[in-house]
């Protein structure tokens, strides 16, 4: 299974361009409150992780994704599904 | 209280459209006195924003075939089929649509929504994939979220990214429906369907094609683009809508998969639905007859797209990729869109303004749809109304 912290670590990476304001990442930070990621931006972020990670995220998980360790969770559990 | 909190953005928004002097979600036809000619506020309106495409609302065929159903077997079948039983107009023109698609089977919705909605939650569920093009209608979104089934997007009518998802599901894709529309719905574009369909064949996946807005516009027989690409064949499930080139409301799902018919027993948008009333089954059963009898509907359905396309290309707009019935302006600002939509209006034409979110890329369209039974006096005064647009300013909005 893929380390949970890595991944945070690797997703803060991958949403660093869509952080336009600069703001601290970690694993409270809030995808549409803190990063301001309107729908547009949010499926082009999703896009970016899945080609990172080659996996396809089906869009029933975003309503369970807040944040950054919402995101990490949802992913960790999609990556050990295929595996 | 506070469960109506969610709708205070939509307050806001009319809010502004109003202080506009625009109330485009109230827009009222207060006498329909031709075809394609409404008063609006007054004022004698060209219609240019009906999906009417063959112009056959009026056919006076379809008006008394209405006519002597209503007289026969009066207004309305209050219920469902399941429940109160099926009319034997219900499935004549099952029998007739499979027989005009070639197919082994048909089933008649309610509605086009109800078709789709109808398909998408009794083909896929808890453990099925459902992969539909990005610029999707909304009623294939809801489609998906009703399902139950994992729901993915592929960027609009890119097909290395379907084949790339296809890939990523590995064994799934037996249990995948890909979802695509014969012409989308806010551009007029069309779907790459033969790449489609040979990319879905290779996968084994599962393709539905909603032809809603290419039913008697596309194909020799008016059949849709599966026709005109020639991969009938390849496509498992054609949905389509009467609400369009049929000119009536209700909508439809063909197939040869045998299953079709359990279909029926496991949609709940079907079991759950009043069915069309006697008339309008009459009257869509004659349109149909009407798509197959007269081509000459398409040709001119296909001269006015051009004609329009090609002029109002000529005046510099920003159009969708290609000529097509339906034939959106792009703009990029809201407040521009509003102004121009009020000009059109105040110049005697309607055309659909759409905002954002409604739109695919967030930015507003003034989106016309073109038909057989426009006269070229209607295209002109179209073409008029655009060419007024120069020297619109544009208001302040808030939002």
């Amino acid at each position: 299974m893929q380390d949970y912290r890595e991944l945070v670590v690797k997703l803060c990476d991958i949403i660093r361009p869509f952080n336009k304001d600069g703001i601290d990442l970690n694993e409270e930070t809030d995808l549409a409150g803190d990063l301001g990621l309107d729908s547009l931006k949010v499926v082009e972020l999703l896009v970016t992780v899945e080609d990172s990670f080659d996996i396809s995220i089906p869009l029933n998980v975003l309503p369970h994704v807040r944040t950054i360790k919402d995101f990490a969770e949802q992913l960790q559990r999609l990556l050990s599904e295929r595996s | 209280m506070a469960i109506f909190d969610k709708l205070h953005p939509i307050s806001s928004a009319l809010q502004d459209l109003k202080n506009c002097g625009v109330d485009s979600v109230n827009v009222v036809m207060e006498r329909i006195t031709a075809p394609f000619e409404a008063v609006i506020n007054g004022r004698r309106t060209v219609l240019a924003g009906t999906n009417n495409y063959l112009g056959l609302t009026f056919d006076q065929e379809c008006i008394r075939a209405a006519c002597e159903a209503l007289q026969q077997e009066g207004t309305g079948t209050t219920g469902s089929r399941m429940a109160n039983g099926n009319y034997a107009g219900h499935i004549a023109l099952e029998r007739e649509l499979a027989k005009f698609f070639g197919r082994n089977g048909a089933i008649v919705f309610s509605t086009g929504y109800v078709a789709i909605l109808g398909m998408i939650t009794a083909l896929a569920g808890p453990g099925d994939v459902i992969l539909i093009d990005s610029d999707c209608h909304a009623s294939i979104y809801d489609g998906c979220r009703l399902a139950g089934a994992q729901f993915m997007l592929f960027k609009h009518n890119d097909i290395g990214d379907l084949e790339k998802r296809l890939r990523r599901l590995g064994k799934q894709t037996e249990n995948t429906l890909i979802v695509v529309e014969g012409i989308y719905s806010m551009l007029g574009d069309r779907a790459m369907l033969s790449d489609i369909a040979a990319v879905k064949k290779n996968y084994g996946a599962c393709l539905l094609v909603d032809e809603a807005h290419s039913l008697g516009v596309l194909g020799k027989q008016g059949r849709g683009l599966a026709e005109e690409a020639g991969v009938e064949d390849n496509v498992d499930f054609i949905v389509g809508t009467f609400s369009k080139s049929l000119g009536t409301i209700g909508g439809f799902c063909v197939s040869n998969h045998p299953q079709l018919e359990l279909i029926r027993c496991a949609s709940r948008p079907y079991i759950f639905t009043a069915s069309p009333s006697p008339s309008i089954i009459a009257s869509t059963r004659e349109a149909l007859k009407i798509v197959r009898a007269r081509p000459e509907l398409r040709s001119r359905l296909w001269k006015n797209a051009r004609t329009l396309y090609q002029r109002l290309k000529d005046m510099d707009f920003v159009l969708g990729p290609a000529p097509s019935p339906i034939i959106s302006v792009r703009l990029k600002d809201k407040r521009k869109a509003v102004a121009f939509w009020r000009r059109l209006l105040e110049h005697g034409v309607y055309v659909n303004m759409v905002l954002p979110p409604a739109t695919t890329d967030g930015n507003p369209l003034l989106r016309c749809s073109v038909s057989a039974g426009h006269t070229p006096e209607q295209v002109k005064q179209i073409c008029e109304a655009f060419a007024s647009l120069r020297d619109v300013s544009e208001p302040p909005l808030m939002s």
